[in-house]
């Protein structure tokens, strides 16, 4: 009875640390998209551990505050997951985070974890299309602005309004 | 969590840590903490104090313009929907999501015609909220009706319920996806009067601004609750209407000349 504790404690341990090391040389091959906001922080937005052991449920915590009580200034965002942590490819373009060998997924099948997130929700970072979606690097010029700045549509807000928009937006405040 | 793991668990002691703190000081300064959490709570996220609503002058609708339509398709990322090869043309559009629609009406007896865009009402007692069986049908504190589609099993009973026909069902996989309006297939949806946009402090939804561009003006968003804003003013001044009035809904959304 006592040796079949201790080697399932053992076993649980040397898979947990299995684990960690195998998650650990994921990350250390950069799941960090170069420039992002991520890219110049030490952890994420709580320390890594946390984050590897808790993530799904500060994401459905979260996303609960968001669509049933508005609040969008959340600090464990999908959106803001994908933006920072989907990789690019050697032409320069995203890959999907949930494409094989990439962040969610390389964890994900190892623990035989499906996320359901991306049936929804997008896998890479977002051209904005929205007036209030901002700019994107600047390089896409008005057509990214969407909705009410494309090229063959009048701006139908202030510049000031647009300043301020993008500013909530761009969380430069 | 499993108690019977010997994992550290990462969080407990900090959360010790923190319940101790936190208990140490409501003891020494109740008044302040009290203070500071109000604050808080009112700083943010969707409030009571509003009711998110709108007024529609049918008279200046016009027949055949479908820019709010359009608008709310590209807001909302209706439009990167595809139809699937093997579905005929006449299917996808009947089953298609739609959020606002353009209705004609045409009096029998006068021949008068009416243009109308229709869209979810926002009902103060929405009937797609009663029937839900999950709790994904709910209404917001600002009087947005919408469908948390987390919880969405997809059985359509509020489609039913919708006196409106405000509400459409995603029948097939979706491939291309928004931040704004994240959709997948089996799950139903309806107009949240841009609920994304208003978070972020935008004072218009999608297809008013798009009536508006197109000199129309025939739809006005705004608090029902704040006497002074546009919507308020002209509903005080002018004789409106609610669809189906007599379900006694009290719905947000309010017509004049119909």
């Amino acid at each position: 009875m006592r040796s079949a504790t201790g080697i399932k404690r053992f076993a649980s341990l040397l898979l947990g640390s299995v684990l960690l090391l195998l998650s650990a040389a994921v990350l250390s091959e950069s799941n960090v998209t170069p420039g992002s906001k991520a890219a110049g922080l030490e952890s994420c937005v709580a320390p890594t551990a946390e984050i590897r052991r808790y993530h799904m449920l500060y994401l459905t915590h979260d996303r609960d505050l968001t669509v049933r009580q508005g609040k969008r200034n959340i600090k464990y965002s999908l959106a803001e997951c994908i933006d920072c942590h989907a990789a690019k490819d050697d032409k320069g373009e995203y890959i999907p985070v949930d494409a094989e060998g990439q962040f969610c997924e390389s964890c994900h099948k190892y623990t035989a974890v499906e996320p359901l997130c991306f049936q929804c929700h997008r896998t890479v970072p977002e051209e904005k299309r929205s007036a209030l979606g901002g700019v994107q690097g600047g390089a896409a010029g008005n057509r990214s602005l969407g909705l009410l700045l494309d090229d063959d549509e009048a701006p139908s807000l202030s510049a000031q309004e647009y300043a301020r928009l993008h500013a909530i937006v761009g969380g430069e405040d | 969590m499993n108690r019977k793991s010997d994992q550290t668990d990462a969080t407990r002691r900090e959360f010790i840590h923190r319940t101790l703190l936190a208990a140490g000081a409501a003891t020494v300064a109740p008044g302040i903490l009290l203070t500071v959490a109000r604050a808080g709570a009112e700083s943010e996220g969707a409030s009571s104090d509003t009711r998110w609503g709108m007024l529609i002058d049918t008279n200046k609708c016009a027949e055949g313009c479908s820019a709010c339509v359009d608008a709310c398709d590209r807001e909302n990322g209706i439009d990167l929907l595809e139809k699937p090869e093997w579905q005929s043309e006449e299917m996808w559009n009947a089953q298609r999501p739609q959020w606002i629609r353009k209705v004609k009406l045409r009096d029998r007896q006068t021949g008068e015609i009416t243009n109308l865009p229709m869209m979810c009402q926002h009902c103060e007692f929405p009937p797609c909220v009663d029937v839900c069986p999950t709790g994904a049908s709910f209404k917001r504190a600002d009087g947005i009706v919408m469908v948390d589609r987390h919880i969405c099993i997809g059985c359509r009973y509020c489609m039913m319920a919708c006196p409106y026909k405000a509400r459409s069902f995603v029948h097939h996989n979706v491939t291309e996806h928004t931040v704004r309006s994240p959709r997948g297939k089996g799950c139903v949806e309806s107009c949240n009067l841009c609920a994304y946009r208003i978070d972020h402090g935008a004072t218009t939804t999608a297809c008013q601004d798009a009536c508006t561009a197109e000199g129309h003006e025939a739809i006005l968003f705004g608090d029902l609750n704040d006497p002074n804003s546009a919507v308020a003013k002209a509903l005080k001044q002018q004789s409106s209407r609610q669809i189906r009035a007599d379900l006694e809904l009290n719905t947000g959304v309010r017509y004049t000349n119909v």
